[in-house]
């Protein structure tokens, strides 16, 4: 998502002044994504320019714009509700390629690195879990789903470092002991 | 200084012998502080279940020691580690055992009763122990009239009827959907706190590891990481309605 997308999505619900569509993008984001007002007015400039909103009357203050999604923006709008997250090229994955690049140096310093990852990314989870139980219903539906999908991501991640072990573990030559690494 | 509820020191376990042998454990150290609650998670054949079996005192060590509160189960005969399972440790399998023709109280009430206590005096405390688990009604029907979650609670008041201050679970959700598993989860994560029991948990589920004070990671019958201990919540005194 841009924030460009996103303005569009907010102002589909009816017109709406910069102030606004500045805190209204916060809330709605869990607040994982602050905006500056000026980012704000640079993007209505260019939406605007582009035909996708336009300026209309009910302003409330005297200089103050109320913009309003235009048919094409709306159109706009469809499109990227439709559109899917591209999987191509293949996703240049922080931690994959940190365990890829450990098991090239050997599969021993594989395991350690897979082994070493996990338990910080348990060690995570287990800080998010306590997070969302302190949030409870607190925090509007937008935070607690932002802890609930860093919780989902980590969840994940952990699956795919015990599906690293296990083929590293199955691989290794019979008799071959992980004897720990120093760090 | 308090011991802790379990002590594993350099222990062995091995199957088998000669070329046969596997050995399950490997030179386990571990330690696990009273009113702490530790998921061990490892891949298949880690030695994860191994672990909980020679804490139950279900099995021997090969070599080295496994303490209870500070006694070497080793040093127990059999009515010893019959009494070690009726009054300290209790144990819940994913395989819930609870006899189909006993009642839920008489289910929960049998480890007391086996051990001599009247069944006057264990039904007080079978309730109590249910209560603990969040099961108050319909406690006078058969397992088969409870759904899988809350048999499992019945398994879990079965485990800590009487005080048992240790409770050790083995893939104790296998069984449930992923809903039910998250309450049996939870549940086990708030006993520390409300009834000062100690609590190991084996899973696989990070999920459920993650409720965890701290989380030990198994390899090769080895403890080869764990996450450092932060307490979910502070430990509170022994409820004494759960005590003998």
């Amino acid at each position: 998502m841009t924030v460009r997308e996103g303005l569009l999505a907010l102002l589909n619900e009816g017109p709406r002044h910069g102030y606004q569509l500045k805190t209204e993008f916060e809330t709605a984001t869990g607040g994982v994504w602050p905006l500056n007002v000026g980012q704000v007015y640079t993007t209505l400039d260019r939406l605007e320019r582009d035909g996708m909103v336009r300026v209309t009357e009910g302003a409330a203050l005297p200089g103050q714009k109320v913009y309003e999604i235009t048919h094409q923006g709306a159109q706009e709008l469809g499109a990227w509700w439709e559109a899917v997250p591209a999987d191509e090229p293949p996703p240049r994955d922080e931690l994959m390629l940190k365990v890829l690049m450990a098991i090239e140096h050997s599969q021993e310093h594989g395991l350690n690195v897979v082994t070493r990852q996990r338990t910080e990314l348990l060690g995570l989870l287990q800080r998010k879990r306590r997070e969302r139980a302190a949030q409870g219903d607190a925090g509007g539906l937008a935070a607690r789903l932002v802890t609930e999908a860093l919780m989902a991501r980590a969840e994940a991640d952990l699956r795919w470092l015990d599906r690293c072990e296990a083929e590293l573990v199955q691989q290794r030559p019979t008799g071959t002991r992980d004897e720990g690494e120093k760090r | 200084m308090t011991d802790p509820a379990l002590q594993f020191s350099r222990v062995v376990k091995s199957y088998g012998s000669g070329e046969a042998e596997v050995r399950a454990l490997d030179g386990v150290d571990l330690e696990v502080a009273q009113g702490e609650f530790v998921a061990v998670m490892g891949p298949s054949g880690c030695g994860k279940s191994t672990l909980l079996h020679l804490a139950g005192g279900l099995e021997d060590p090969t070599a080295g020691a496994v303490f209870a509160h500070g006694r070497d189960l080793s040093t127990l005969d059999a009515a010893g580690r019959a009494a070690l399972r009726r009054n300290d440790v209790g144990i819940v399998f994913q395989r819930l055992n609870l006899v189909a023709s006993l009642t839920a109280i008489e289910n929960v009430a049998l480890p007391l009763e086996l051990g001599g206590m009247r069944a006057r005096e264990a039904r007080p405390l079978a309730v109590a122990a249910l209560e603990a688990v969040g099961l108050r009604q319909q406690l006078d029907r058969y397992p088969d009239h409870f759904s899988g979650g809350q048999q499992q609670r019945i398994a879990i008041a079965r485990a800590i009827v009487g005080g048992r201050s240790i409770l050790l679970a083995d893939e104790p959700t296998g069984a449930l959907d992923s809903r039910t598993a998250d309450e049996v989860v939870e549940l086990l994560a708030g006993l520390p706190a409300a009834s000062g029991t100690t609590v190991v948990l084996v899973t696989h589920e990070p999920r459920f590891a993650s409720w965890a004070d701290r989380v030990v990671f198994m390899r090769d019958g080895a403890v080869v990481d764990q996450t450092r201990s932060t307490p979910a919540s502070p430990p509170a005194a022994p409820d004494p309605e759960m005590v003998n």
